[in-house]
């Protein structure tokens, strides 16, 4: 990579989200703040070589992404007079950006605006992606396995809703907060989530590409809400993930589960950073909130030089302490295992077979009993169970991990 | 600008809302006036009131009954100015507790001249 090529992409990274939130503030159109900076940016791919490399880049492309907005709009005057009125308030350059008598960072203002509750999730992660991440049509289709004229649609359908019934361009007030933030951190999370375990046989077993940027939006939301607890806990909960990726699968592309990870391939320095922010909340003395209370659990798993230092009564405590908020069979089921590190694989098979029913067609219920099953030597029930979590799976390297452990049966 | 907040029925037990529902929307009304947001409002006789007329050839043809039959129907609306869709959402939603029904809020257009 050039000199140019690498400023073009640290730019893309940390000026995209700033660019199309400032554009949408002045313009009032997410439209036009879109491809005006799409423009900009390919104005500097063709630029910056001749010219070199601007000294201000965010300074230039937000510039730039101006001037290509108003041209833009300038033309669609002419096409359509009625609304020549309604736009000429738009094209007055001195007029100051809209401003609620604060000076919040325009883009807490695009995210909480392309996370909505009136939007369906898929829209929510689909805008995101493309407005706060910069991330391209064609790409967020393949993020998603999902067609890349149906995730224009969508994208489309999304920002005419924006515009139409006129969701507003602000961040929530104090007394809709919470819920609105919750809304914004399960985008992120669906997407590591997608990222972290990847479902569909075409893609990579973990897609660092949609790991890495959910986390670097949320290191934006850290920077923009750092009082917040749960932002500080998804992010935490994100780093400490990540943090285990070069461990997770093995040079045969199968999933290593964590207690045979190698812990030398962890990365140190993610660690330490999701150590901090979790010990930050735990100082902070207010009652944690799921994400903060997973990350916790994290921060537990990556304190064990070996599988076996694991203190396990911690991670049943700060369980109960989720069930408490969270009563998912997902997260009854998380319980179950680490109580049966503590009381033993007939306990924590007691407690799983209450969660049949609701978890029947979850691929980790399964994998969950076959090693239950497997410890208390009950071989054929293992077996089945094995063979059920890995019709299930929808991550080939998990399913590869599952067969061997199958196949390793006596 | 304007919304349309639709007011749905999906209980197939009753239609008109009953002396404490009543009670809760006069309240609500009372509230949407004070503080500037209504417009219009109204209850809907039943579906099977309906008429439907299509004029597009040359003599107007009648139908009995709705455009389309469902279990779910509109009861009743309103219409309120609201700056933008989180304060619609907002009331919509106190709308809908005082109504005791669902709703469904959908912008106006602006108007094009």
């Amino acid at each position: 990579m050039t000199d140019v090529e690498r400023a073009i992409t640290r730019a893309h990274h940390e000026e995209w989200a700033r660019v199309v939130a400032v554009l949408a503030t002045r313009f009032g159109d997410l439209d036009v703040a879109e491809e005006a900076t799409a423009d900009a940016f390919a104005t500097a791919v063709a630029r910056w070589p001749v010219d070199g490399i601007p000294p201000n880049a965010g300074g230039w492309l937000t510039t730039t992404a101006m001037r290509k907005a108003i041209d833009r709009l300038r033309r669609e005057r002419k096409r359509e007079e009625k609304q020549e009125a309604a736009q000429m308030y738009y094209f007055d350059e001195q007029r100051a950006p809209a401003d609620d008598g604060d000076i919040e960072d325009e883009r807490l203002r695009l995210i909480f605006t392309c996370c909505h509750p009136a939007l369906s999730m898929e829209s929510r992660v689909a805008l995101t992606l493309r407005m706060v991440g910069g991330l391209t049509v064609p790409e967020i289709a393949r993020a998603f396995l999902a067609q890349e004229t149906a995730m224009a649609q969508r994208i489309t359908r999304a920002k005419s809703k924006i515009r139409v019934a006129n969701i507003p361009f602000r961040v929530p007030e104090a007394d809709e907060l919470p819920p609105r933030v919750s809304s914004v951190l399960a985008v992120l999370y669906l997407v590591f989530n997608e990222g972290y375990l990847a479902t569909g046989s075409g893609t990579d077993p973990i897609r660092h590409d949609l790991t890495a940027e959910s986390i670097r939006i949320a290191r934006l939301l850290h920077a923009l809400m750092p009082d917040d607890g749960e932002v500080t806990g998804l992010l935490a909960l994100m780093l400490l993930s990540e943090a285990r990726r070069a461990a997770r699968v093995s040079p045969g592309g199968e999933l290593v589960p964590l207690d045979e990870q190698d812990r030398a391939l962890w990365d140190a320095t993610l660690i330490a950073e999701g150590h901090r922010l979790v010990r930050g909340r735990l100082t902070a003395g207010i009652a944690p909130g799921r994400y903060q209370i997973l990350a916790a659990i994290n921060a537990v798993h990556t304190s064990a030089r070996n599988p076996d230092d694991t203190e396990w009564w911690q991670v049943v405590a700060l369980y109960d302490q989720l069930v408490a908020l969270d009563s998912s069979p997902i997260v009854a089921l998380n319980r179950a295992i680490a109580i049966g590190e503590v009381e033993g694989a007939g306990v924590a098979l007691a407690l799983i077979d209450g969660l049949q029913r609701q978890l029947s067609d979850y691929h980790a219920y399964h994998a969950t009993r076959a090693e239950l099953l497997r410890r208390l030597g009950r071989v054929d029930e293992s077996r089945g169970a094995y063979d059920r979590a890995i019709a299930l799976a929808g991550n080939v390297a998990e399913a590869r991990h599952l067969g061997r452990r199958r196949d390793q049966l006596p | 600008m304007r919304y349309l907040v639709s007011v749905i029925h999906d209980d197939p037990r009753t239609t008109l809302a009953d002396p404490a529902e009543m009670a809760a929307i006069d309240v609500f009304n009372d509230r949407l006036m004070a503080e500037g947001h209504w417009v219009f409002a109204g209850g809907l006789g039943a579906p099977d009131t309906a008429t439907v007329i299509d004029h597009r050839g040359a003599e107007p043809m009648f139908s009995d009954g709705p455009f389309i039959e469902s279990k779910e129907f509109l009861v009743g609306f309103w219409v309120i100015e609201a700056p933008d869709l989180d304060v619609a959402l907002k009331l919509a939603s106190e709308g809908s507790k005082a109504c005791n029904r669902k709703v469904e809020v959908r912008p106006f257009l602006p108007d094009p001249t």
